[in-house]
């Protein structure tokens, strides 16, 4: 049990550790969100009362 | 307009649920202050059935008042509650905090043998948890409840239910203080409260994560700004690591003794991925999020990047939960597991740094505010020390550079320059931006106060950690000297004697921070009432201030 566990977190997390971050950094780096992103920062900045 | 048909709609629901609730609460501690044998337990349960009548009362006389009734609008009334709760807190743990710094000094200041609660080993779990839990979860509360709503344009979801969170909130700062002081101690460290404490932590917790959740998915704006994914990650995940590490089983439902489910490593390992997690979601994640609406806020300018913002959220909250067994260097714990620890607290370096530069980076072409603007320098200088600390961190974390600092004043010096330079100065600089905007006023009352309380503590903070680190290492070399004969160079006792003039400055630098915060609460309290102080109408630093926060309020005077 101990064993099977440690060999998982030592292979497959790694290699799963990896593929996630590419994930965000596709994400983050994704020129068509661009638009959305700048959108985004401004959010604190344009205060609307309710 | 129909908006605010829809948000008046909501209905008060919610009251009767909160009344049950508080019902069944004092029911219990009823009962339970009649059938326990624990003169311990008795005092918490007539606490807790005091808070419940009470919260029972406070509940009737508001609907009965009719204030219930306009729901429109911003509840900003729970944030000046938690602003003020913040405040308070903050210095009843500073104050405890230069006491027991006082204690290490000199060992019988204020210490009797008739009263142990007295004592330095029960004062203390008093000052972490006052500062980490009812200052800083005060903060962390007010600010949420506050950029949430902002930023999803819509009044916070629940009704009445955040007013139970911040009232559930003090009452379990209350329980647990009391409890340290009379004794009451599960024995882990940052996690010292009782089952029962726990339990009624969860359900406060578990209420803000539902009434935070429910503001989200109503909001008005379709992005959720990056401030409320960090306070989401750090609502979650405390949720998640409380409720493990306190997984217990009471002796019996009336005694206030436990016992945890885990033992020996499996329960060290635990308490440290408990402990570090409240480091890096708790004192992280959470006040990341007061950084990323505070800051571009009060400069007036967006974040510098938002992209980077993502890859610094998602690479922080997946690295850092790993981090915690570096806390168990040269233990039982596997060496993998170490290693494991350690590498991912190295791997730390890349999203704090990348933080750190988005937080720096977004004053890029206004720093000449930071000449004229105390706050905004208090939060830039709060920024750099969470740099500098969470450089300190990962290296602190080295297997080999532990072995030398672990259970030195280093430890104590690295986490003071990450509470009392980080944590405490984006809270501070948070407070002092939202009290004129909560009370509708113009500005702070004092410019110059703020100058003040930023240098005293300033120099507080330094003479904190430089008097810590000198210590720490001394400390550290002094434990592992041998003599030529291969035996222990020191005693325990000559170690403790070469520290004596490093505590002194530490008391004295710890002293300075606290009264940096009497100052700052003073300054607080005449802007609340309205008050500009007399010499600075004129002058054209207060004319500066004004200005901006004129700027600031002109749109909710147009809402009002």
């Amino acid at each position: 049990m101990y064993e099977t566990l440690s060999q998982i977190a030592q292979t497959y997390g790694l290699v799963l550790f990896v593929i996630a971050f590419a994930l965000v950094l596709v994400y983050a780096l994704n020129p068509r969100n661009k638009k959305s992103f700048d959108e985004a920062k401004r959010i604190p900045l344009e205060e609307e009362e309710i | 307009m129909s908006q605010h048909m829809i948000e008046q709609n909501e209905g008060s629901s919610e009251i009767a649920v909160i009344g049950a609730l508080l019902g069944v609460g004092a029911l219990w501690a009823l009962t339970t202050a009649a059938r326990t044998v624990d003169p311990l337990m008795q005092a918490h349960a007539f606490i807790f059935l005091a808070a419940f009548v009470l919260g029972g009362i406070a509940l009737g006389a508001h609907v009965y008042s009719g204030a219930d009734a306009d729901r429109r609008g911003y509840q900003f009334g729970v944030v000046k509650a938690g602003v003020i709760a913040t405040m308070f807190w903050g210095i009843v743990g500073f104050l405890v905090g230069v006491l027991i710094a006082s204690q290490l000094a000199f060992p019988n200041l204020l210490y009797f043998d008739t009263l142990p609660w007295t004592n330095f080993g029960r004062l203390r779990p008093l000052h972490t948890s006052a500062v980490i839990f009812a200052f800083g979860g005060n903060a962390l509360m007010a600010t949420s409840f506050y950029v949430v709503q902002r930023t999803c344009r819509t009044r916070l979801a629940g009704g009445m239910w955040p007013w139970f969170v911040f009232w559930g909130y003090q009452l379990f700062i209350v329980i647990a203080a009391t409890g340290y002081l009379m004794g009451v101690t599960q024995s882990k460290e940052y996690a010292e409260p009782e089952w029962y404490t726990d339990i009624w932590l969860t359900i406060v917790w578990v209420s803000y994560l539902l009434v935070f959740l429910g503001t989200i998915w109503k909001r008005k704006e379709p992005h959720i700004y990056v401030a409320n994914w960090f306070y989401l990650a750090f609502i979650i995940t405390v949720a998640m690591l409380h409720i493990v590490n306190n997984l217990a089983v009471p002796v019996s439902l009336t005694d206030t003794k436990s016992y945890s489910l885990f033992s020996g490593v499996q329960d060290a390992l635990t308490q440290w991925w408990y402990g570090h997690n409240a480091v890096g979601f708790f004192l992280t994640a959470g006040f990341l999020g007061i950084m990323y609406y505070f800051i571009p806020k009060r400069a007036e300018r967006p974040v510098y990047s938002y992209r980077l913002s993502i890859v610094h959220f998602w690479s922080l909250i997946f690295i850092y939960i790993w981090a915690g067994p570096h806390h168990l260097h040269y233990t039982a714990l596997p060496e993998w597991a170490q290693t494991l620890g350690m590498t991912f607290s190295i791997m730390l370096w890349m999203p704090s740094w990348g933080g750190m530069i988005n937080g720096l980076m977004t004053l890029s072409g206004a720093w000449d505010k930071l000449r004229t603007d105390p706050v905004l320098r208090m939060m830039v200088v709060s920024v750099a020390f969470y740099g500098m600390s969470t450089f300190e961190g990962p290296l602190m974390a080295i297997r080999s550079v532990n072995s030398l600092s672990h259970y030195t004043d280093w430890t104590i010096g690295h986490v003071h320059s990450g509470a009392l330079g980080w944590v405490g100065y984006i809270s501070f600089g948070a407070i002092y931006c939202l009290v004129p905007w909560l009370w509708n006023r113009r500005g702070l009352y004092s410019k110059a106060l703020v100058e003040w309380h930023f240098w005293v503590s300033t120099l507080g903070i330094l003479l904190y950690i430089t008097s810590m680190w000198v210590s720490g290492v001394m400390q550290g070399l002094m434990w592992r000297a041998y003599n030529s004969f291969g035996f222990l160079e020191y005693s325990f006792v000559e170690t403790v004697e070469a520290m004596h003039p490093y505590y002194m400055i530490r008391a004295l630098g710890g002293a300075m921070f606290l009264m940096g915060a009497l100052i700052m609460a003073y300054n607080l309290w005449r802007t609340a009432r309205g008050d500009i102080r007399e010499k600075e109408l004129t002058s054209q630093g207060a004319g500066q201030d004004a200005g901006m926060a004129s700027g600031v309020t002109a749109p909710a005077q147009m809402g009002v």
